[in-house]
């Protein structure tokens, strides 16, 4: 029971980094329909960069932690600027962005380990770990962060999207495209706005990671890059509340994966939930029914 | 040089030829009709005013400047806003921030108060509506959100189109009556329409658009008492 409650607490921490990401998955599908592969890699580019900024530049936590949000905002537009916009522009078929995609995930990845080395690295402790026991819980300090920070971000971002003017042209423009034009919205300037915004909480992600799991490498956007998608499928994609539960979900199911000892497993349990939950709801758990737009 | 202005204007959707060489022009303070069967053109034209496409010849000018090449923000912030066909209310946003979407390129703040106020007077369901969903209103209280939503952007000219489709006649009778109200309260409009005998009604002048050409202009009731557009357009 004692263990299963610990698990219970791990699932939350590890969850809240694939909430992170699962946002990201959900704001670029609910805005152009892309299901971004790329963006597991720009997690890793920020845990590149949070890497670089401690190591070589010493700077601290909070401020690591900003620039590299900022960083991968720029890396998100650039990514949309370059592959996705001349493809949305030319009217090319959706399967074309998302091969694009895959493309530019590999690209990230191929380019990295070309750049760095494909070794993984140790991430520097810049903060020092401190353990905490409640009752018989065992938390650490860089847990607890992970958690505070996610959710202040998770709360930044429902502020951003639900009570400001650049929060108000997203939703329009992921609603309906043609009349958000017809107002003077400036749909490319939205939808860049939306890839920064997903990539800055994946830059987030990645730096909290690096502090978490101490170890860095280009491929280590691959495998929460496909959870986080699938966290983002489970809560409904599209749905930014569904994408922070799903998030979680998938957290929680892995690390009871741990209790139950069946933890080589892990994978093929959050694989096999996925199936079950789409079976019965094939829209996720708040995903609007609405089909395809016409 | 009039108020609003299109000279041949040519659009094509990849090889096909929509709009084929079409000039026509609203005054100030007019009300125009366009109108035409299904496929005639009419919704290209308008998309093409509102910058959504481009034309592959012609100009367009509104209030002595060529907006041929101009972006769609930059048609809104110059005084064109649009009324779309199928009326595209925001679905999610509430009944006032459909509205706020409408004023999204406006900075006078201080105005806006006021054409919330006035966009309610016009119609006042919207007041009541104001929380709801957008989805969640009829199809005719969505047709008052959209031009409720183009008129805080407070145009200088009003592109309508269709404004009738789908509602009940009740509604249309209603809608259209609005449609004069805010002529008389300044407001240029091009009204685009199926719907031809009550388009004609209202309008001081109308053109008839067949396959992607104006094929007979003249004054609204001129127009109305035409033995051909009566047999083409209003049924005998």
């Amino acid at each position: 029971m004692e263990e299963l409650i610990q698990q219970l607490f791990n699932g939350v921490f590890l969850g809240s980094i694939y909430a992170l990401l699962a946002l990201g998955y959900t704001m670029v599908y609910g805005i152009i329909g892309l299901i971004n592969f790329a963006h597991g890699d720009v997690y890793m580019i920020g845990a590149f960069i949070g890497f670089f900024l401690i190591t070589n530049l010493h700077l601290n936590f909070w401020v690591t932690l900003i620039l590299t949000m900022g960083m991968c905002a720029l890396v998100g537009m650039l990514i949309e600027f370059l592959a996705y916009r001349p493809l949305r522009h030319h009217g090319a078929p959706k399967i074309t962005s998302l091969i694009t995609a895959i493309g530019v995930s590999f690209l990230l990845e191929n380019g990295m380990s070309f750049l760095f080395g494909g070794d993984s690295r140790s991430f520097p402790q810049a903060i020092k770990l401190v353990n905490f026991k409640i009752g018989f819980i065992h938390i650490t300090n860089i847990q607890l962060l992970i958690l505070i920070v996610s959710i202040a971000l998770m709360v930044l971002l429902q502020f951003v999207v639900q009570k400001t003017k650049m929060g108000r042209a997203m939703r329009a423009v992921s609603v309906d495209q043609e009349a958000a034009n017809i107002v003077g919205i400036k749909v490319d300037q939205t939808i860049s706005f939306t890839f920064a915004i997903g990539s800055a909480l994946a830059g987030a992600a990645g730096v909290l990671i690096g502090l978490y799991y101490n170890s860095l490498d280009p491929l280590m956007g691959m495998a929460p890059g496909i959870k986080s998608f699938i966290a983002a499928v489970f809560g409904g994609i599209g749905s930014i509340p569904g994408a922070a539960i799903g998030g979680w979900l998938i957290g929680l199911i892995e690390t009871l994966t741990f209790t139950l000892g069946i933890s080589s497993w892990k994978d093929a349990v959050v694989y096999a939930v996925l199936i079950v939950v789409l079976l019965v709801r094939p829209n996720g758990i708040f995903g609007k029914k609405a089909g395809e737009k016409v | 040089m009039s108020f609003f202005e299109v000279n041949n204007l040519n659009v094509s959707y990849g090889a096909i030829k929509a709009v084929k060489g079409i000039s026509f022009q609203v005054n100030q303070g007019e009300i125009v009709s366009l109108i035409g069967a299904n496929g005639a053109g009419k919704t290209t034209t308008l998309h093409t005013i509102s910058g959504l496409l481009h034309p592959n010849e012609g100009t367009i000018q509104f209030a002595g400047q060529d907006i041929t090449k101009s972006s769609p923000s930059q048609i809104v912030t110059n005084g064109i806003s649009q009324v779309p066909e199928g009326r595209h209310v925001f679905s999610g946003l509430s009944v006032m921030e459909n509205l706020q979407m409408g004023a999204f390129l406006r900075h006078d703040h201080d105005s806006l108060q006021a054409d919330y106020e006035k966009v309610f007077s016009h119609f006042p369901v919207l007041k009541e509506r104001k929380n709801q969903d957008a989805a969640t209103l009829s199809g005719g209280e969505q047709q008052m959100l959209a031009m409720g939503r183009a008129l805080m952007a407070h145009p200088k000219l009003l592109l309508l189109d269709e404004p009738s489709m789908g509602l009940a006649p009740l509604f249309i009778k209603e809608i259209f009556e609005i449609i004069q109200q805010i002529q008389s309260e300044g407001t240029t409009i091009l009204l685009i329409e199926q719907n031809a005998r009550k388009a004609l009604s209202i309008a001081d002048r109308g053109y008839v658009l067949e396959t992607g050409k104006i094929t007979m202009t003249g004054r609204g009731r001129d127009l109305l008492n035409d033995s051909a557009i009566k047999k083409a357009y209003l049924g005998g």
